[in-house]
């Protein structure tokens, strides 16, 4: 065994772990959660809830498990009578305060309080009823965040949050003994833009996000892997839905890209997930005028354009399309002797780091697949690309609504939206966004990373990598795909910095390709 | 007892020598009395010299925790490779106790003395002397002395900066005050890191009390052998000790006796017994924080830190809390929950809740509206705040509660029972 490697038991599964590792960490290679508040992985140890209390042999006093490292032949016993009773007791102490408002409290289900509350704490309280419990009033901390004090349990992970990873120490404990709240400093907000990770962090109801304030209960959502598309930085995200309506993002751990983390900006973007003016059908020209169809329809208008078509063709994509949709609308072009250009451009906005965390911020770039596109051939060239069109034989849209293309050849558009300017297309086909679809995009540091499907597409629309797929069998540039996972197959097939990659190895952490990473 | 006044005859006046003599306060006046000589004896030998002359002479810790303070000295690390700090615990804040107050007072030069000899021994660059914050003629007394020492150059290379507390008791905690020196919340933190491994400023620190310090000079001007037989009873405790009396006596005051000294004739000679018809009901030998001896255990208790423990409480601070037969044990408990219910920093759940329900519980059992149930409710929520919290305050709370309850149960009882008339507290 290496030098670096220490063993001990826990409930009597031996574990080896690096040296240093905390006490509650190793548990948790040994499958055992050692019930707790204050400790968060990506803060600094504060030890004050005491919630971890175990028992180490030899040790004549119980040890708080997130602030005792991991030594040599440790035995460590989480379930001991004297553990348990601790907690049990430390339990009753945060209750006794506690207003038990869960009917009413965004937290209920999903709140650690409620969970280790019936894992092992008292049926009932001792605390007389006829003592006041203490009463502060919600407070209004920021932009998005409200402060219920009275469910407060002091875990001090917001402050720490504050003061050491955004390192805007707006935040406090105010006060003393079972008078203390959490105040906030009288002259600033928390209006940090990484301000809503207190939210997340927060183990009770305490600190809410207005933005989901009684929006839903947390036992109706469905919860799906994602990658956040409002910039370049690809932070892993969960993308919440309440009946196929997209409700919240909260971050996805992730060590390699966001930690525990992602910017006010990723959690507020995913209202356009769930717009109701989607394209649900594709539209063919007909008589001045788009008119529905059915897919096969619309296909073979499409193939009779493509292979009429020479000379000058232009793509214009957004940044926002997944890698395997940017690769089929590159392959329908692919070969023929065609003068492709395939552009993007990309919305820029201010950067803002989350100072604790190294490499990690809201980029400026705010779209999630720009390396993806670059990688594909796709250029930064966008004003060139548009006046290319202008005299293009072929012009194919792919989700830009904003896009102010005109051209004296045929326009096809590939969206989620009908923008104006695309009602005079020859064909529309109807795609479904990041929320409906499974895809891959490659962040700024050219890290793969994979989004599952959290709601399902309005209407006729299907992922664009199908649409393109299918499109590209029908002009018998071979058989078409039948899954992402096969989709990204055939990328990783033909894009050299991708290659040997797959789903399986991407699993939902992604994975770097061998690409240099964004200056 | 204000000074100046004779000491007793049954005093060993090491510290409170010059207790009352204003001349005595002045540089002058103490290198007439002959002051600094110990720091110029000590700069004259190697620092781990002198920590082995402290460690001969069995000085302990005079703050509460009775540690070795040459085996503290010697925690430093021996190779300097960052700055060493050393703090003074000025602000003396437990309930009952008022001895540093009388040393700054009076004699700030010894401590000052004290501290230079200290900071030499642990190879320290910088000496904070953290006071508490009420005190403020001790402080202004301080002041003066420090900067007249250091116009006449006493102390070298050596900073010592005056800290003034805000009024908060847990700063007081060693690692709360030197979160408070660095300007943060005085909470205290999470050991290890010991002070001596990372203290203020994340540096190597060393920690006194004012009491300590204050009498490192003799033990280097007379020897480590001369205060080691300061000892009427257990070879572990030496040294003179001064104890803070109040409460139900006819002298209260501060007393300095040698260690082993019988605590029953410090109560019934020096401080001149109970008031006039009235008899001993129980003493709190060490400030607030330790356990309640009843009568029998209180005449039969040495004062060392041996002697004290035997009859089941601990020599702490040395503030010695003394009840009458009028002492109401169930109203003077609860005055002492509420305090530590308010000086509890919050950090940990214990504690803040703790602190705060135990008082809660006590108020209702004096408005005669207790349960039965209440004391074993009492005893399970001592027993849940005690040993399981970052520093000892919640302890400290449990600690009269207990042995309180174990005491005294019979005064409790009575209460509930509706058998004594209600205290409403406000």
């Amino acid at each position: 065994m290496s030098d670096d490697l220490i063993t001990l038991t826990i409930d009597g599964v031996p574990v080896s772990v690096a040296k240093g590792t905390l006490v509650i960490e190793a548990a948790k290679q040994a499958g055992v959660l050692v019930p707790h508040y204050c400790y968060h992985p990506g803060l600094p140890v504060a030890g004050v809830c005491r919630m971890c209390l175990v028992e180490i042999e030899k040790q004549p006093k119980l040890a708080v498990a997130c602030a005792i490292q991991a030594a040599e032949g440790m035995v460590v016993n989480t379930q001991s009578a004297a553990a348990k009773s601790a907690r049990t007791s430390v339990l009753e102490f945060l209750l006794i305060n506690h207003p038990l408002d869960c009917p009413i409290c965004d937290q209920a289900g999903e709140c650690e309080l409620q969970d280790f509350t019936f894992q092992e704490g008292r049926a009932a309280t001792r605390y007389s009823p006829e003592y006041p419990k203490r009463f502060n009033p919600v407070e209004d901390f920021g932009p998005d965040v409200l402060y219920v004090p009275n469910r407060c349990i002091l875990c001090t992970r917001c402050v720490r949050f504050m003061e050491d990873v955004a390192q805007e120490p707006v935040l406090n404990v105010s006060e003393r003994g079972d008078r203390a709240y959490i105040g906030v400093h009288p002259e600033t907000r928390l209006d940090h833009p990484w301000a809503g990770n207190v939210v997340d962090l927060c183990p009770v109801g305490s600190l809410l996000s207005k933005d989901f304030l009684h929006k839903a209960r947390a036992w109706e959502l469905d919860k799906s892997a994602s990658v956040c598309t409002g910039c370049s930085q690809g932070c892993n995200v969960t993308l919440d839905t309440r009946e196929n309506v997209v409700v919240r993002v909260r971050p996805r751990p992730n060590l390699e890209v966001n930690r525990y983390f992602i910017c006010d900006h990723g959690r507020m973007n995913y209202r356009w997930m769930n717009r109701g003016d989607r394209i649900e059908a594709p539209l063919v020209q007909r008589g001045g005028e788009l008119h529905a169809t059915d897919w096969q329809d619309a296909f073979e208008r499409v193939t009779t354009v493509l292979r009429g078509a020479g000379g000058r063709v232009v793509t214009l994509v957004s940044p926002r399309a997944s890698t395997e949709a940017l690769f089929f609308a590159r392959e329908l072009f692919r070969g023929g002797g065609l003068d492709w250009t395939g552009a993007f451009q990309v919305v820029m906005g201010e950067e803002a780091p989350l100072a604790g965390v190294p490499d990690l911020a809201l980029r400026a770039e705010r779209a999630p697949n720009g390396r993806g596109a670059e990688l594909l051939g796709y250029g930064r060239e966008y004003a060139a690309a548009l006046a290319a069109a202008e005299s293009a034989a072929v012009v194919l849209v792919l989700d830009e609504p904003d896009i102010p293309v005109r051209t004296a050849g045929t326009l096809i558009y590939v969206g989620t939206v009908l923008p104006e300017r695309a009602r005079d297309a020859h064909v529309v086909l109807p795609i479904a966004n990041v929320a409906e679809e499974e895809g891959s995009f490659v962040n700024r540091d050219g890290r793969v990373q994979r989004y599952a499907q959290a709601k399902t597409a309005p209407g006729m629309a299907r992922p664009a990598w199908w649409v393109f797929s299918e499109l590209g069998a029908a002009l018998g540039q071979g058989e078409p795909v039948g899954s992402a996972a096969e989709a990204f197959e055939r990328v990783a097939q033909a894009i050299e910095p991708l290659r040997g990659l797959s789903y399986e190895q991407l699993g939902f952490g992604g994975r770097p390709a061998a690409v240099p990473a964004a200056v | 007892m204000g000074y100046p006044h004779k000491p007793h005859p049954k005093e060993t006046v090491l510290l409170s020598r010059y207790f009352g003599e204003a001349d005595a306060r002045t540089y002058k006046g103490w290198v007439k009395r002959g002051g600094y000589a110990a720091l110029e004896q000590a700069r004259a030998m190697e620092p781990a010299r002198v920590i082995d002359i402290v460690k001969e002479s069995g000085l302990r810790g005079r703050g509460g925790a009775g540690f070795p303070t040459g085996l503290k000295w010697s925690f430093m690390p021996k190779e300097k490779k960052k700055p060493h700090y050393l703090c003074v615990n000025a602000d003396e804040s437990e309930p009952g106790t008022f001895k540093d107050r009388e040393i700054m007072r009076w004699t700030p030069h010894a401590l000052l003395e004290g501290t230079a000899i200290a900071a030499h021994a642990i190879q320290a660059d910088v000496a904070y002397i953290y006071i508490r914050g009420e005190f403020t003629e001790p402080l202004a007394i301080m002041e003066k002395a420090l900067t007249d020492a250091r116009s006449a150059g006493v102390f070298g290379d050596l900073k010592i900066h005056l800290h003034r507390g805000a009024g908060a008791y847990i700063c007081g905690e060693e690692t709360a005050l030197m979160n408070s020196i660095e300007g943060k919340r005085g909470n205290p933190r999470i050991k290890p890191p010991f002070p001596a491994a990372a203290g203020v400023f994340g540096m190597p620190t060393t920690i006194n009390n004012v009491e300590t310090l204050a009498a490192v000079p003799p033990i280097l001007t007379k020897g480590a052998a001369w205060y080691k037989s300061l000892s009427l009873s257990s070879p572990k405790s030496t040294g003179t000790k001064l104890f803070s009396v109040c409460g139900h006596v006819q002298q209260p005051g501060n007393y300095e006796v040698t260690l082993g000294f019988p605590l029953k004739d410090l109560v019934y000679e020096l401080c001149g017994g109970m008031r006039p018809g009235r008899t001993l009901k129980a003493c709190i030998p060490g400030g607030s924080s330790v356990p309640i001896l009843d009568r029998a255990e209180t005449e039969s208790c040495l004062l060392d830190y041996e002697g004290v423990v035997e009859r089941g409480s601990m020599l702490g601070s040395g503030g010695v809390i003394v009840f009458d037969d009028s002492a109401d044990m169930v109203y003077q408990i609860m005055r002492l929950a509420r305090f530590y219910a308010h000086e509890s920093c919050a950090q940990c759940t214990q504690c803040r809740e703790g602190t705060a329900w135990t008082t809660k519980i006590l108020e209702r059992i004096l408005a005669g509206q207790g349960k039965p149930a209440d004391l074993d409710l009492l005893l399970d929520l001592a027993e849940n705040m005690t040993g399981k919290t970052i520093c000892v305050l919640s302890d400290s709370c449990a600690a009269p509660v207990v042995s309180g309850i174990k005491k005294f149960r019979s005064e409790f009882e009575e209460y509930i029972a509706g058998r004594r008339q209600p205290v409403l507290v406000a």
